[in-house]
């Protein structure tokens, strides 16, 4: 055999792998073309059957009557604050990993250990205990509440500390030296240089604290505090049928998550790539 | 003095929330389990009382928990060969390109693990549908009957089955890429100066090179499977007569819907343990797979 249609082979190999694993990701994202081409369908069209693929007549009800008539406009604005509650977090987890990372003190061995351990524990076994810590704190039923469970996790804190442990320690000596306080060092120099990590953490946060499902729908019980998650639960009981609307509210919770990941998909990647080693 | 103070500063704000909430609930968790705790307690704790092991005595005997037991077996046994082989499959396909239509690709495959899972599951619970949902008119294009997806006890341990499957493969289809960066360009060439055809290399070479990730693949999706929770409580609540009930929704349903806070916590300290002595077993099997 010449290497020449060796070569051409191995092109045309290439070739048929790529049109099938292009098949293969369109039928992965299939579900969410089909939510956003029902989305935008008169609710006649989205129980026809046989279904039409393309809307015949294209509407934008669905999205008005989310924001007006239902309450989605509140399940987004508490959302959008579990989400801020989730990067104060970050800073909490940003500090600890400093501190693991640059210093010296009594019982650090332990207190790390207890960071990794907690990392082995599945949630079914907290949840009822947690739910009963909060009860007890009367944080039932507030929006920090539902934030508070999933605020700081030892994997976060473990990866602020692997990366900040390669910060040379000279440049906080002489940052001492020069007579910066230890915030202003944390703030200025510290949180600075960790830019990778912070990109990648800080993406992780925003797309768990939007999704997130199980404390929401543990902790509110007041619909004046449901998040979009657990609005768009309730919507899946009452309104079977009407999918039109259904599918409006999964696009409201999705496509921002898909904007994000088209923006800083390399930090997505990463930070995914990264907590499949925990 | 000052200077003995800082590291604590930074540490314990996110010491105590981890404290809080990531090990004292354990505790909790294990002596509530040892007590008949419900939703009175809130009224008075006097309503409390320790029962030792009544809890995980009647667990045992509990139809509906073997039962939620034998689901997740199932589940798994179905979920973790599924989708190590699809993203291992997928992986090493995607591996052969480079080029910017490749990389695209990727992208494709890894949108089912970041999207909301409730959102996911209300599209396919429209997918599904028995009347007008398009599966079943896409069967009735080949003269097949409209399937019950989601009511019928057996299938719809598949259906949900495959919604979890087609969400968990992307993040690992990532693992395996990050793998594959690591086996040496070498070997390859060796071998196919050797004449081994790109089957045989895929299977003599990478594979036996990628034995690490499959094992941490296989593992991580084993403890995940273990917990399967979100999929079937949002697109089945468990049902058709518990026929999706996981162990995760089980202990949901008896903790926040019966409220009965001692037993699910015996149930999740068994649940926890199962997992426990799994992994610990598949770490073994690993070891003792490497001394040979």
């Amino acid at each position: 055999m010449s290497t020449s249609t060796a070569r051409a082979r191995s092109r045309a190999l290439t070739a048929t792998i790529g049109a099938a694993l292009g098949v293969g990701a369109l039928i992965t994202a299939f579900p969410f073309f089909w939510m956003l081409l029902t989305s935008v369908k008169p609710q006649r069209e989205s129980i026809d059957f046989p279904p039409s693929i393309l809307p015949q007549e294209p509407t934008f009800e669905w999205y008005v009557r989310l924001f007006t008539e239902l309450d989605f406009a509140r399940y987004l604005g508490n959302t959008v604050i579990v989400v801020l509650f989730g990067f104060v977090g970050l800073l909490l987890m940003a500090m600890a990993g400093y501190a693991f990372a640059k210093f010296d003190f009594r019982g650090r061995r332990w207190m790390f250990f207890l960071v990794l351990a907690t990392m082995m524990i599945p949630v079914q076994v907290t949840m009822i205990p947690t739910y009963l810590i909060l009860n007890g704190m009367k944080l039932t039923n507030t929006l920090l509440g539902i934030a508070l469970p999933t605020l700081v996790t030892g994997f976060s804190i473990f990866l602020f500390r692997q990366f900040m442990s390669t910060i040379p320690t000279e440049m906080l000596e002489a940052a001492r030296i020069d007579g910066a306080g230890e915030f202003r060092i944390f703030f200025r120099i510290v949180l600075p240089m960790s830019g990778p990590i912070l990109a990648v953490q800080v993406v992780l946060t925003f797309i768990g604290g939007w999704n997130s499902f199980l404390w929401p729908l543990i902790i509110a019980s007041d619909q004046k505090l449901y998040t979009l998650s657990v609005g768009l639960a309730l919507l899946n009981q009452q309104l079977a049928v009407n999918p039109s609307l259904q599918m409006a509210a999964a696009s409201v919770m999705v496509v921002p998550i898909l904007v994000v990941f088209v923006v800083f998909q390399r930090y997505v990647i990463q930070g995914f790539a990264l907590s499949g080693l925990k | 003095m000052r200077n003995r103070l800082v590291p604590y500063l930074f540490v314990s704000p996110a010491m105590i929330l981890l404290l809080a909430f990531g090990i004292l609930p354990i505790g909790v968790a294990a002596v509530i389990s040892t007590t008949n705790m419900n939703i009175s307690a809130f009224a008075s704790w006097s309503n409390v009382d320790f029962v030792g092991l009544d809890n995980y005595a009647t667990l045992f005997a509990d139809k509906d928990f073997w039962q939620a037991l034998g689901n997740t077996g199932f589940f798994a046994v179905i979920g973790v060969p599924s989708i190590v082989v699809v993203s291992l499959v997928v992986a090493l396909l995607l591996n052969r390109g480079q080029g910017r239509f490749f990389r695209a690709l990727r992208s494709f495959y890894f949108i089912p693990a970041i999207t909301a899972i409730v959102a996911v599951a209300l599209v396919w619970g429209y997918l599904y549908n028995t009347q007008f949902g398009l599966f079943n008119y896409l069967l009735s294009l080949v003269g097949v009957e409209p399937v019950q997806w989601l009511s019928d006890p057996w299938l719809s341990k598949f259906s949900v089955a495959l919604v979890a499957i087609w969400r968990g493969t992307g993040l690992n289809i990532i693992i395996f890429l990050a793998a594959l960066q690591g086996v040496p360009k070498e070997y390859l060439e060796a071998a196919s100066l050797d004449g081994a055809g790109g089957l045989r290399q895929t299977w003599s070479i990478t594979i036996p090179l990628l034995r690490f990730a499959i094992f941490f693949v296989s593992v991580t999706t084993t403890i995940s499977w273990l917990q399967f929770f979100d999929e079937p409580f949002v697109l089945t609540d468990g049902g058709p007569l518990g026929a999706t009930t996981s162990a995760s929704i089980f202990l949901y349903k008896e903790g926040f819907r019966l409220n009965q806070f001692g037993y699910a916590s015996a149930g999740s300290i068994v649940l926890f343990a199962i997992i426990a002595i799994i992994t610990i077993v598949q770490l073994r099997l690993r070891r003792a797979d490497d001394e040979y």
